[in-house]
């Protein structure tokens, strides 16, 4: 991903990484864990540690990230990364001169990695580790790093005409690329190797790691070889792009490869496949309470994994390397979670980057369409709650299905598809970048020698990347002084299907909150209005858990109390109003999912302001910010529903995290 | 007046030379960035100099051990023109990886016995790399680079943070000499900090003549309030940070040799 952002245009300045994971339950049964399946918890804390060693090295801040849990992911578990760049506007565009030479430069070439991009779609099954372990890329940061300090030294003296990343495929789509217009001549002997011994297919499909190539004219190619010695990064010219339109690959000097270009990226017949996509029955809800009450529901929410703190991880990257951070990850005096996370372009300057995440995957076997909406709203909503311009916010979509062959698989994804349209349309949101990882299945044979399979539940990962003019008007989400007013602003409907109710076993079944995109673009209008005008104190966007955890969020960051009261929610027609002896009604408001509402802190002097700017819109004021320590839920003003010290709050948020640090690393 | 100049030293694995480049010159200073490499073949670049800083990151990977390799090349390449450089009243300061470095030298501890390296970072006590703001304690002394400063907070990140000497004695040494001027303090309940599990709580340290400053925490992270993690809706956004501090120091204290 680093290497995407600096083989963009002439080279952009990776600015900030994000990571999302996708794994199943940390405590699944060792025995019901498939041969050849690394259980989850060893592989989470793997894949952290990759994660941490490289970015950290590189000297990237990861900003933001998500863990999503799932029993579906066990065989297939997920990996999400990506990087934010920067660049000057009239670098964007790279364009290959015909006569440019074709340098590689960066890293050596090895096996490492043949057939990486093969592995990565085919189905997975408990042998995989065994035949594919080429396949995989080792990286070095260091390199990395260096090669990187060298492409921006090269760029800024103008010394290439464009630069693409060595990734899947190796040279065989790097120079391919580049050359897919012009054509190109390549010299595969040239190409300094790791070590001897590989075939001419071997080094020009390799996807060895730290490796760029650069279109550099014949004039410029001295300069650049030198800033390369400077840098300490070998670079070396390997052939020429031509102008003939014909892709000519050597090995000593005969012929290994010859094809046109326009047949090699156009010549391949498209293929048409069928999609069947049913609607799911939604079966009304059904509750599974015994001696639960309000608070013990509240608690359990709070530990659920989806929903709990990540500090164990978080703290493990470096998130503030560069010092342009701005808003956090963990924020206020006792670090609750954040929106989005923020930071600055450029040290110094006033404009700010948000980065916000939105992955509703529990709903992707019920309703893909929705879960596809419901993420980009949570996305955006992010953004949103800090600070960002709902008028200039983008989109990255990251596809990762099943089997798309099949046609039921690929009915879920046309769907998803038919949300990404619906939402980048009407949100005037456009998708900027985005990846797809079709065909995660697994496969094994049971103990009786049976063979099982497993698809990933279809996920959407949405990510919203803001801006903001002035990062000083950023809002955070910690609750910030005793006495200030609350208000819930957006529609809230009490629909419980996908939502953390259901994951935590306590309802099964019920409709999916729909989105309802009239009210979000309001309420995204007027949230951003008043933190124009300075009138929000803190604000968090409602998304797993619903209100509850939302207002627990906000105290345990702020180490303040609350004191609302359910039955000043703003509920749709279809809402089912809270009633303070019924329990089932209670969670239902406090729980239930809709996307697009925030929680807003205000000051008292600014409530009247705040009154007049939402006048139109779906929102009331539902309680105050307390020095009790205590979260006080009511339902009607003398109806006490619960009452909870907010470090009991925080120490069941923080319950797993504390586990996962003291636990092996 | 001259204007105080600092060059920020950087090499394979430097990762926090920008913003520390920008905390000088925020605090007034001008700053350069030189390659290590280009530095050992003209050590002359450093006559038009009054502070050497050695930012952080993981120099070289930090393979053999953390700063290892950077300051064999500072000692061996180097070493003499980092002396005069100090004699001539030059400040030295390295933060995080670069305080790893100022110790692999020994120029922070010029006189430890036998010549081997008595004191070192180690992994932390957690094994793990580590991102958290901390409240610190100044005992400033002569350390130029602290004056004025007493209780702050700043960040750390880092895996190889724990201070450790090669026995109690030169601990004590160190010590009793002041060398201690920087320690992880108590947080605001009252709860001894430590996030590596250093000896005597030591975050950072300075050589007898006061001008050669290491230390793990980020001053250079902490120039403005809105790097703070709860300054929103706290702290007003465009005031300074504590770190500021540190390169004002710097740069007063060099203004004066310059008059």
């Amino acid at each position: 991903m680093i290497r995407d952002v600096l083989g963009t245009g002439h080279g952009a300045k990776p600015l900030a990484n994000l990571d999302v994971f996708c794994v199943a339950p940390l405590n699944t049964p060792a025995k019901t864990i498939p041969p050849g399946v690394i259980p989850p918890k060893k592989l989470l804390h793997g894949v952290v540690a990759g994660v941490r060693d490289y970015g950290n090295r590189m000297g990237i801040p990861t900003i933001a990230g998500a863990v999503a849990f799932h029993p579906g992911y066990l065989g297939n578990p997920l990996v999400f990364c990506g990087t934010v760049g920067l660049m000057p506007r009239d670098s964007a565009d790279g364009r290959v001169e015909p006569g440019d030479l074709v340098v590689v430069a960066g890293g050596r070439t090895g096996r490492d990695g043949i057939h990486g991009a093969t592995f990565s779609s085919i189905e997975l099954s408990s042998e995989s580790e065994n035949q594919s372990g080429g396949s995989v890329q080792i990286g070095h940061a260091i390199h990395e790093k260096t090669v990187t300090d060298f492409v921006l030294a090269a760029s800024e003296e103008h010394l290439f005409h464009a630069i693409t990343d060595c990734g899947a495929g190796g040279l065989s789509s790097a120079v391919g690329e580049m050359g897919a217009e012009l054509g190109a001549e390549v010299d595969l002997e040239k190409v300094p190797l790791k070590y001897d011994g590989l075939s001419a297919t071997e080094v020009w499909i390799s996807e060895a790691q730290e490796r760029m190539v650069l279109a550099v004219s014949p004039s410029e190619w001295p300069r650049l070889a030198e800033v390369a010695r400077l840098e300490g990064v070998e670079a070396t010219p390997i052939g020429t792009f031509t102008g003939n339109g014909q892709l000519a690959l050597r090995w000593d000097g005969e012929r290994v490869g010859d094809l046109n270009c326009h047949f090699l990226h156009e010549g391949r017949p498209r293929e048409r496949l069928r999609s069947i996509f049913t609607p799911p029955q939604h079966l009304p809800v059904c509750w599974s309470l015994e001696n639960e009450n309000f608070e013990t529901v509240l608690l359990e929410l709070l530990r659920s994994e989806d929903v709990a703190s990540k500090e164990w991880i978080i703290r493990q990257y470096d998130h503030e390397v560069q010092g342009k951070s701005v808003l956090k990850p963990l924020l206020g005096p006792m670090g609750g979670p954040a929106d989005a996370t923020v930071i600055r372009g450029v040290l110094g300057r006033p404009r700010g980057i948000l980065i916000g995440i939105g992955l509703r995957h529990h709903l992707g076997t019920i309703d893909p369409f929705e879960m596809a909406v419901g993420g980009i709203v949570e996305a955006v909503s992010n953004c949103i709650a800090s600070g960002a311009d709902p008028e200039r916010i983008a989109l990255l979509d990251n596809f990762c299905w099943g089997d798309c062959r099949r046609p039921d698989s690929l009915g879920t994804l046309v769907e998803a598809c038919r949300g990404c349209y619906e939402a980048a349309v009407t949100l005037k949101a456009p998708f900027v970048s985005g990846k797809d990882s079709l065909n995660n299945v697994f496969t094994w044979k049971d103990n009786a020698g049976v063979v099982k399979e497993q698809s990933i539940p279809p996920t959407l990962l949405a990510t919203a990347i803001g801006q903001i003019n002035d990062v000083s008007l950023c809002v955070s989400s910690d609750f910030k002084r005793a006495g200030n007013r609350i208000a819930l602003v957006g529609i809230s409907t009490t629909e419980l299907g996908g939502s953390q109710l259901a994951v935590i076993g306590r309802t099964t079944g019920g409709e999916i909150p729909k989105v309802d995109f009239k009210n979000c673009q309001n309420t995204f209008k007027s949230i951003y209005d008043l933190n124009q005008q300075r009138l929000i104190a803190s604000c968090h966007d409602l998304s797993d858990g619903g209100l509850g955890v939302a207002l627990a969020e906000m105290a345990i960051g702020g180490g303040l109390g609350a004191d609302i009261n359910l039955e000043k929610v703003p509920l749709d027609d279809t809402g089912n109003l809270a009633k303070p002896d019924e329990l089932m009604s209670l969670l239902r408001v406090a729980c239930a999912e809709t996307p697009g509402r925030f929680l807003i802190e205000v000051k008292e002097e600014n409530a009247s302001e705040v009154d007049r700017i939402l006048q139109g819109s779906t929102w009331s004021w539902i309680g105050t910010v307390t020095n009790d320590s205590l979260l006080t839920i009511r339902c009607g003003e003398d109806s006490v529903v619960t009452q909870t010290l907010v470090h009991k709050l925080a120490t069941a948020w923080r319950e797993q995290s504390t586990a996962q640090t003291h636990g092996k690393s | 007046m001259l204007s105080p100049r600092a060059l920020i030293l950087r090499g394979p694995g430097t990762n926090c030379d920008q913003e520390t480049a920008y905390a000088f010159e925020r605090a007034g200073g001008h700053t350069k960035r030189i390659h290590v490499q280009a530095l050992a073949q003209s050590p002359s670049l450093l006559d038009d100099f009054q502070i050497f800083c050695i930012p952080g990151g993981f120099s070289y990977g930090d393979d053999i051990a953390s700063g290892r390799i950077l300051a064999i090349e500072l000692t061996e390449r180097l070493g003499d023109t980092l002396r005069r450089f100090h004699e001539r009243g030059g400040l030295i300061i390295g933060i995080c990886n670069g305080f790893q470095v100022l110790l692999q030298t020994g120029l922070l501890t010029p006189d430890s016995t036998s010549g081997k390296q008595a004191a070192t970072l180690t992994r932390n006590a957690s094994g793990r790399f580590i991102d958290c703001w901390i409240r610190l304690q100044a005992t400033p002394g002569n350390c130029v680079f602290l004056r004025g400063l007493d209780h702050f907070e700043l960040p750390v990140a880092h895996a190889e943070g724990r201070f450790t000497t090669v026995d109690k004695t030169f601990l004590q040494q160190l010590d009793s000499r002041g060398q201690f001027v920087l320690h992880y303090a108590k947080d605001r309940n009252g709860q001894q900090t430590n996030p590596n599990g250093s000896e005597q709580n030591v975050a950072g340290m300075c050589d007898t003549t006061g001008r050669i400053f290491g230390l793990m925490p980020h001053p250079e992270r902490f120039i403005e309030a809105t790097q703070h993690p709860a300054w929103a809706g706290r702290l007003d956004p465009h005031a300074d940070g504590a770190g500021l501090t540190f390169f004002r120091n710097a740069l007063r204290v060099i203004g004066k040799d310059l008059g």
